[in-house]
């Protein structure tokens, strides 16, 4: 936009500062001035803080011993390990909560925001109820709220209900059988990645032969078949080589096996129900964003209906939905910090919190913290960019 | 042969399609699927419903001044009652409470005359709110001037403190955020990657981190002997944060203005702070209150994040509470009633934005 | 232009208010506490006896007195206080930065703190011990009975590291259970989701008061370390260092020499010297730490002396019921020892 309304006599340069280009890059110079600026003095004040008050700084404390213990870790951990590995082990935990979070949250939001477009009246109030109960409500208060009614509606260890002796459930958690694996086992994994390889072939031949053809297998059920079965059948085939480790009442707990405490509990589900209402208003919206039109075009080429849902309307409705979805989440990974409300050992809780007070050294253990999170933020991000680019539909 | 000679009567709809039952058939009762989610639904409606009704109504104490009125196996609201001053107002002095009473008359009323349509003077009400109000709050909540005694800080609290919070943080962040997403849409290298910078950092953390670096290093930040009040520190981190998604929003507004505004203004002779602040802006800030109402209901939920800093809010004071050894064991009761709180000022905004949606959006709905 | 100049009274208007809210001052925190009109104080976020608002939201307990007698003798004012609420996470650095020019908040006296953090500790208003609070039918009555049991504790204090250091030098296991706060620490024990409480034993005491019913629950007679407690000032600021140690020693020496709150207008002629020199009779010991020569008079008119406080706040004639032990005088057979005013 190279506008220039003022007629000029021909020749006479306008004055400096009416030159688009160089008013540009003044304002830009003086950008960077002010930000440095701004930057130094940051960074000067707190260096003379720092000397002032005689605090240590660097990044030395990572590789000290601890000394505090940590009641769920992915990883070996104990008293004696550095501070650097309890960033390790508030990341797992982090990623761990996440994960599991993210796929609960997406099954409950797909399922509440499908049933929130039923023609079944009652359903779909039903949906609409808990989309705005739990999304009006905000998570922290959600949070306390699962792990107070979870540690009242638990029994004490003496009184656990049990499944079969097997699986335990208690004030102090969920006690699962832990599989040990022997030797053998590595072909399990290997049927699975065999299987895999299979469907994704099968998938995409089928893909090949219905446009040639017209004709389809259902590859879905095929593939599900396939990436469950192979590896039981191999399972069964070398005499199962696993032994399993069931928790059993020692003392005043369980010990042995998988132990699920109830800060994970409490903060997934939270967590879960709390994204779970988002995604089902964005799933709703993807869906009716698709024109009449298209259902209406393939109704008219008598597809029958569940056709029409899964080769017209998903399609195009995951092109709408995935964008937000994704911001989900991605909130869903940054809410997970909230676990230090209740104590479970995340990153937040575990190295912004404890690790921060033992060593007092706030300015690296809280960079440290915000760089994993932008981290991850960028990768999602960039990977929301690669997809956005590959299922943009190019309009005219 | 019979020949009709006068039109037949319109005769009713058969029974079967017209009113309750034929409602009840095509909406709940319309073939065996159906049917059976219908009763499901029923079912987990009243698996839900009764014990939570027993509870908080039908089996619920209300009125007394201890714990012993609260004989019953149903809910205590006692103790939200004994304790709603605290839980509205924090530790404010009692006899200074007015002046919170008033600072929130004043802006429901200001907020009650931008939303309902039809009151003219939107303009000077807005300025008067985004401008005015603050200024007339801080010296109304604070004193110090005009004869008021100063009101500390660490004694405001409770859903006040919430509502300050939510309120600064907005009013703050709105022209960082139109700052922000102008730089960001500018053709000025430097100014733009700045911006993307600025937006995707405050963007990429979480808020309690945020809240954490105020608390924590904010004042590490400053030249030796400033220190900051820690309620204005949790101020700065909630704004910085909440001006990055308030500039996406307005970004996405500033989008939906067409290419074909900006250039005709620009054909006028006008600069660029005319073309936005008289062209673009105006047009986009339209559409884009829904989105700013909805960024406002999530700065609204997050404030309670500030009670892990330090600062009682609604839901740090009812926390706080649940400990007092006279009152313990009503941890639910202090959890519902906080809830109730927070999800009917987050409803009846998330419905106001919803209706603003529709108003804006004609056409293309079937 | 027009929204140039709304940018700048904008700018310009976030900038008062921002000023409005802050202390600039000088370099000594005697002077910014003078220019403010309050000691500001880091507390606990609530613990009974030690710090811990009551039911007007007045700050109470033996760590609130010290804030209190720092803020005698600098104002001659003991309500002279603004009470920062700080829980463990925060307490360092809110005092590092400059938050807080005293914390006093039940904090243990380490090697790592005095040094690295860059603290001074100013003396021991408390020596105290960590030691557990278990359920009364847990059936359990040593600590050594203690392996695989979940323990709650709090986040960020010496507790936690002990409790490490405990159960691996006697070989047990445990499940640490980390809360933020006091409150959901206690919390925690009361909805079962551990076996036992660990903390120092003034604030297990005091924390047991806050059950339900505190005959449910028992202290474990061992004490597994030393936690002597006492109030915190940042390095590189001699004059309050020695402003607040000596407003701690004052109370100290006032109840080794008999002065009490109630006496102290009496005793200002009693004729002892060493009184005398306490309450400013004879010299000023003040004016070396730019307070006046009625400092420590302030101190036991306005807060009362060491004995006194401890009484109120923790021991015989509070619920929290502590006995003196060796928090007791010297003369008494305790280790409180404050050294003399000369």
């Amino acid at each position: 936009m190279s506008v220039r309304p003022q007629a000029r006599p021909v020749g006479q340069k306008p004055p400096f500062w009416r030159d688009r280009a160089k008013r540009a890059l003044m304002f830009q110079i003086m950008l960077i001035a002010a930000v440095a600026a701004f930057l130094l003095y940051i960074v000067g004040n707190t260096q003379a803080n720092l000397a002032a008050r005689g605090i240590t700084t660097g990044f030395g404390f990572l590789s000290n011993t601890a000394g505090f213990g940590i009641v769920q870790s992915l990883i070996d951990y104990s008293s004696q390990s550095t501070y650097g590995r309890t960033f390790v082990v508030g990341l797992l935990n982090t990623l761990l909560v996440s994960a599991l979070g993210v796929l609960a949250a997406t099954i409950i939001g797909f399922t509440v925001g499908i049933a929130r477009l039923s023609p079944n009246w009652l359903i779909a109030r039903l949906a609409n109820g808990y989309i705005e109960i739990f999304r009006n409500i905000p998570l922290l208060l959600q949070i306390f709220f699962w792990y107070y009614a979870v540690l009242r509606a638990m029994p004490s260890a003496r009184d656990s209900l049990s499944l079969g002796e097997v699986v335990f459930l208690n004030v102090r958690g969920l006690y699962l059988p832990e599989p040990l694996f022997e030797s053998g086992f590595g072909l399990i994994p290997l049927a699975f990645g065999v299987a895999v390889m299979a469907s994704i072939a099968l998938v995409v031949w089928n893909k090949r032969r219905h446009e040639v053809t017209g004709k389809r297998l259902p590859a879905g059920w095929i593939s599900l078949g396939l990436i469950l079965g192979l590896p039981l059948l191999v399972l069964v085939a070398t005499g199962v080589p696993v032994t399993w480790d069931v928790p059993e009442l020692r003392g005043f707990n369980f010990r042995g096996g998988i132990t699920v405490i109830p800060e994970f509990l409490a903060l997934w589900l939270a967590l879960s129900i709390y994204t779970a209402s988002f995604i089902a208003e964005i799933v709703r919206s993807g869906i009716q964003a698709i024109s009449h039109g298209q259902t209406e075009a393939a109704q008219a080429l008598s597809l029958p209906r569940n056709l029409v849902l899964r080769l017209v309307v998903v399609p195009q409705a995951m092109r709408v939905i995935i964008p937000p979805l994704t911001s989900q989440y991605l909130n869903l990974i940054k809410n997970s910090s909230l676990a230090t409300a209740i104590g479970y050992p995340d990153l937040v809780s575990v190295f912004a919190g404890t690790t921060l007070n033992q060593t007092g050294q706030a300015i690296e253990v809280i960079a440290m913290t915000m760089a994993v999170y932008l981290t991850i933020s960028l990768l999602v991000s960039m990977f929301m960019n690669w997809f956005n680019a590959r299922v943009a539909l190019v309009e005219r | 042969m019979t020949i009709q000679s006068k039109m037949i009567e319109a005769r009713p709809a058969p029974n079967s399609t017209i009113g309750a039952v034929a409602w009840l058939r095509t909406n709940l009762f319309s073939g065996p699927v159906n049917t059976a989610f219908t009763l499901l639904g029923l079912y987990l409606l009243y698996v839900l419903l009764t014990p939570t009704i027993q509870w908080a109504f039908i089996n619920a104490d209300w009125v007394g001044t201890s714990r012993d009125d609260c004989s019953r196996e149903g809910a205590c609201w006692v103790f939200v009652n004994a304790r709603l001053g605290q839980f509205i107002y924090g530790l404010y002095p009692g006899s200074e409470i007015w002046r919170v009473n008033l600072t929130f008359a004043t802006f429901a009323g200001l907020i009650a005359w931008l939303a309902i349509p039809r009151l003219p003077y939107k303009r000077w009400v807005a300025l008067a709110t985004l401008v005015g109000f603050p200024v007339f709050a801080y010296f109304l909540l604070y004193g110090g001037h005009f004869g008021l005694p100063v009101v500390q800080t660490h004694r405001w609290g409770g859903l006040m403190l919430t509502l300050v919070l939510a309120i600064v943080g907005m009013v703050g962040a709105l022209p960082i955020g139109i700052m922000l997403a102008l730089g960001r849409r500018s053709e000025m290298p430097i100014v733009k990657s700045f911006c993307v910078v600025f937006i995707e950092f405050w963007r990429g953390v979480p808020l309690i981190t945020v809240l954490f670096m105020a608390s924590v290093m904010l004042p590490l930040f400053m030249p030796t002997g400033i220190s900051v009040d820690r309620l204005i520190r949790a101020f700065i981190g909630i704004t910085l944060f909440q001006s990055a998604y308030m500039a996406e929003v307005i970004r996405g507004g500033l989008q939906a203005i067409p290419r074909g505004q900006e250039e005709a203004a620009a054909a006028l002779g006008m600069g660029y702070w005319k073309r936005m602040g008289l062209i673009v802006l105006p047009q986009a800030l339209k559409m884009m209150i829904p989105g700013i109402v909805n960024t406002f209901i999530s700065l609204f939920k997050d404030t309670t994040l500030v009670m892990i800093i330090g600062l009682f809010d609604l839901l740090g004071i009812v926390q706080a509470a649940l400990s007092d050894s006279r009152w313990l064991g009503f941890a639910l009761e202090g959890y519902v009633f906080a809830a109730f709180v927070f999800w009917i000022f987050c409803f009846s905004m998330s419905r106001y934005s919803q209706y603003l949606e529709r108003k804006l959006h004609t056409g293309h709905r079937r | 232009m027009l929204s140039k100049k709304n940018k700048l009274v904008l700018l310009a208007s976030a900038g008062a208010l921002v000023l409005g809210a802050t202390t600039v001052a000088q370099a000594s925190t005697l002077d910014d506490t003078r220019n403010r009109g309050a000691v500001q104080c880091g507390v606990s976020d609530g613990l009974p006896g030690f710090s811990a608002p009551d039911d007007q939201g007045e700050w109470q307990g033996l760590d609130v007195d010290v804030c209190r007698a720092v803020a005698a003798a600098v104002f001659g004012d003991a309500e002279a206080v603004r009470y920062i609420s700080l829980n463990a996470v925060e307490r360092f650095t809110a005092l590092q930065s400059g938050e807080v020019d005293v914390l006093s908040r039940n904090t243990t006296w380490t090697t790592v703190r005095d040094t690295t953090l860059g603290l001074n500790f100013t003396g021991v208003t408390f020596y105290d011990g960590q030691g557990f609070l278990v359920s009364q039918d847990l059936g359990v009555s040593s600590a050594e009975e203690l392996d695989g049991a979940a323990i709650c504790t709090q986040s960020g204090t010496t507790t936690e590291l002990n409790l490490a250091d405990y159960f691996r030098a006697n070989g047990m296991e445990f499940d640490p259970i980390v809360f933020d706060t006091s409150e959901q620490t206690v919390g925690g024990f009361e909805a079962g989701r551990c076996d036992v409480l660990t903390s120092d034993t003034s604030q297990l005491a005091a924390l047991r008061i806050q059950l339900a019913d505190p005959d449910s629950a028992i202290i474990l007679p061992e004490v597994i370390s030393k936690e002597p407690l006492g109030p915190v000032v940042r390095q590189g600021d001699d004059l309050w260092f020695n402003i607040v140690k000596w407003s701690l020693f004052a109370m100290v020496n006032a109840e080794e020499f008999g002065i009490t709150s109630e006496n102290v207008d009496e005793m200002l002629d009693s004729g002892s010297p060493d009184v005398a020199r306490l309450l400013g009779q004879d010299g000023n010991y003040g004016e070396a730490m730019g307070l006046n020569a009625d400092w420590a008079y302030n101190i036991i008119k306005q807060v009362g002396n060491y004995g006194e406080s401890f009484e109120r706040n923790v021991g015989m004639g509070s619920p929290l019921q502590i006995e003196r032990g060796i928090n007791a005088l010297w003369t008494e057979g305790g280790i409180q020892y404050a050294p003399p005013i000369r």
